[in-house]
């Protein structure tokens, strides 16, 4: 006991307790900078369309996500979990299911096919200051917003569209065809009116192309029958329809356009999805031969694309790659982009994964075209478009002559029954 | 816009109304007498769309044959219903029976969503792609069939009402119920009678459907949607009022995505509802209240 009455002892276990207690409290608030510095393994949300009308086309994009943990475990020593949620093709549900990924911890989101509801995620995304990759949607507008955490590696409405009648021209040289005028059919959604809009600005100025556009028809993509659509476009005379669709409407309009007798010299699609979609060549069989699909693809010869295929059959062995090598293909790159980022930032604070992103240098990659490298804007540019022909029940590239492994056919023959 | 472009369109507007006429027309049977309105009504059509399937994939059934077997389960079906579910809210307050049909119809979308999937299916009958051709004028061959069988359904259950016994007496419930149970009629029976009719009508439609749209299990809240147009358009309770909604629909939507924009079409027959609400608010071949 001291002179005051105060016991020495107590008054130093006191101190100890308070130095302690300050020592906890310190290595608390350092603790989530420690945790995220040290985090190793990276958690990616995948918003998809899994169910809806464009149910399929998500699935067969979710097959590559699905691969992409254990290809990129090999490739970069990364360890990759995915969260993945469907976005029931329906834009709220989209921007609701983006926000639960955030709060249940999602480090990066990927996704989510349609331009709609990456507009909406890219908000949710900017807001939450979360990375978000898009795997595919063309809407120029989403990249043009100055969001800094929003990243697009596929190409916009205007490059599919300009890349899309460059083909056609070339595809109407290699055939000897001169088709003098087309009927437009296209969706009436986000996608459908960009495509429009680039269809508006860039065709005018294609004075290679010898036809021009007669008639204009738009509708509603989750329409059930499309019969005044295929009369209108039948009237209108047109040597060959350009088509801008989705998957389960370009089933319905082919099949239309048989039963109305309508043989037009081809249906050629400057860029959407549907014709090439295994879907479309199981519901129709032979009435999906020879629709042409302008579209960004994949590189068959890329030696990525041998490791992804190896991957892709081993998890659906009753499947082909080629029936989905587009949608597996940009699914795929975008979780390898965040979790190259990732290795890179060695860490997964999002400003920091962030802006790797933005200095992602990726050459080995599976689709065609440049390099993936961001440019100020968070887009992708130089990403290449093949013709794609459906030949034999199979998507086949057929222009550029590089990377053709078929020769096609043009004006396609009429259907006989 | 040549005539031969207006008459194929009318025509397949036409064709394709009178499927939607037939499918409204279990609606109004049910409303008409019950007086109950089934919120279910466009997921049991898509059951049946999905029977009509599962008979084509099993069993190599065309659907204008299943439409035997899918409309006697359908009629066991509802009846059932009636009887075990639907009967004890009928003196209940009105959204109450919302809610129970609502209900209903959400269990039904899940399980459907659960069993098959969220994939479109379809039957690929050999004539699925066939059409007759008359002068410049094509008609589709299922679509015609269709139509057909939606005709000679709705000419049986008129006749089923006016000729026998049993739909006489189901008349005389829905004209007065007081009375029909003062003359010793088995209401609750005739009821459940009556949604077992009903919901043989909407398989019947659900059976023909399949062979002019593919079936999602989400397919059901549009096509309740369009029922209750159709038959506010007709009249509420009026049978031939629903056939007839069935019809201005399906050819007043073809008109509009013809003459306007085909994106649109679909909202000329909600703008054909409101011209019917404000001009004849009981359809029109209802009848004043």
């Amino acid at each position: 006991m001291n002179n005051n009455g105060s016991n020495p002892l107590s008054s130093s276990r006191r101190r100890v307790v308070q130095a302690a207690g300050a020592a906890v409290a310190l290595s608390t608030l350092g603790f989530p900078a420690i945790v995220r510095a040290q985090a190793t393994r990276l958690k990616v949300g995948v918003l998809l369309p899994r169910s809806g009308f464009q149910g399929f086309i998500g699935q067969s994009c979710q097959k590559g996500a699905d691969l992409a943990p254990s290809v990129i475990k090999e490739m970069l020593g990364v360890d990759v979990e995915l969260m993945n949620a469907d976005t029931e093709t329906n834009i709220d549900v989209a921007r609701t299911r983006a926000e639960r990924l955030i709060q249940e911890g999602a480090n990066v989101l990927v996704g989510p096919f349609d331009s709609g509801a990456a507009a909406a995620i890219a908000q949710v995304a900017e807001q939450r200051g979360v990375p978000f990759v898009i795997n595919i949607a063309a809407a120029p507008q989403i990249t043009e917003q100055g969001y800094k955490y929003v990243f697009r590696n596929f190409q916009t409405a205007i490059d599919i569209v300009r890349n899309g009648l460059v083909l056609i021209g070339d595809l109407f040289q290699a055939t000897n065809t001169v088709p003098r005028t087309a009927v437009y059919m296209h969706v009436n959604d986000t996608f459908g009116q960009a495509m429009t809009k680039g269809i508006g600005a860039l065709l005018p100025r294609q004075t290679q192309l010898p036809f021009k556009v007669v008639d204009t028809i738009s509708y509603d993509p989750a329409a059930k029958d499309l019969t005044v659509e295929v009369s209108k476009a039948k009237a209108s005379n047109a040597d060959f329809l350009l088509l801008v669709c989705r998957l389960q409407d370009s089933i319905i309009l082919r099949r239309e356009m048989v039963k109305q007798r309508w043989n037009p010299m081809g249906v050629i699609s400057p860029g959407s999805p549907g014709m090439y979609e295994e879907q479309f060549f199981k519901t129709l069989g032979k009435l999906s031969e020879y629709c042409v699909s302008n579209v960004p693809w994949y590189d068959p010869n890329a030696p990525l694309t041998k490791v992804v295929e190896k991957a892709f059959l081993k998890q659906n062995p009753k499947d082909k790659l080629v029936f989905h090598g587009l949608n597996v293909g940009f699914t795929f790159e975008a979780i390898l982009i965040a979790a190259d980022a990732f290795r890179r930032a060695k860490s997964t604070d999002p400003k920091v994964l962030a802006e790797a992103i933005r200095q992602t240098d990726i050459k080995s990659k599976m689709t065609l075209g440049a390099p993936i490298k961001f440019n100020a804007k968070g887009q992708v540019e130089g990403i290449g478009s093949a013709c794609v022909q459906n030949l034999n029940l199979l998507p086949a590239v057929v222009l550029p002559a590089g990377a053709a492994t078929a020769k096609p056919v043009f004006p396609m023959p009429g259907y006989k029954a | 816009m040549t005539p031969d472009l207006i008459a194929n369109v009318v025509i397949a507007g036409l064709l394709t109304g009178l499927v939607y006429g037939l499918m409204a027309l279990g609606l109004s049977v049910i409303f008409g007498v019950v007086r109950v309105v089934n919120f279910a009504h466009g997921e049991m059509m898509t059951i049946a769309m999905y029977a009509a399937v599962i008979l084509f994939a099993a069993l190599g059934f065309d659907p204008l044959l299943a439409v035997v077997p899918v409309a006697a389960a359908f009629f066991g079906f509802g009846y059932a219903l009636q009887s075990a579910l639907i009967n004890p809210f009928i003196t209940r307050p009105e959204h109450s029976q919302f809610m129970l049909l609502v209900a209903v119809a959400l269990i039904m979308v899940n399980a459907l969503l659960m069993i098959f999937g969220p994939d479109a299916r379809s039957v690929q009958v050999d004539y699925q792609l066939e059409s007759y051709a008359i002068g410049p004028i094509l008609i589709d061959k299922a679509r015609l069939l269709a139509a057909g069988m939606a005709v000679a359904t709705s000419a049986a259950l008129f006749a089923f009402f006016r000729l026998s016994l049993v739909g006489k007496a189901i008349r005389a419930c829905a004209d007065n119920h007081l009375g029909a149970q003062v003359v010793g009629l088995n209401v609750k029976r005739l009821y459940a009678l009556t949604f077992g009719v009903g919901s043989a009508c909407v398989a019947v439609a659900g059976c023909m459907m399949i062979l002019l749209v593919d079936v999602t299990p989400v397919l059901g809240p549009a096509y309740t949607l369009l029922a209750f147009v159709i038959v506010i358009v007709g009249g509420l309770g009026s049978m031939p009022g629903a056939l007839l909604g069935g019809v201005l629909i399906g050819v007043s939507e073809a008109l509009a995505g013809l003459l306007i924009v085909p994106s649109a079409k679909s909202m000329f027959s909600f703008a054909l509802l409101i011209l019917v609400l404000l001009f004849r608010p009981q359809g029109l071949l209802g009848k004043r209240t």
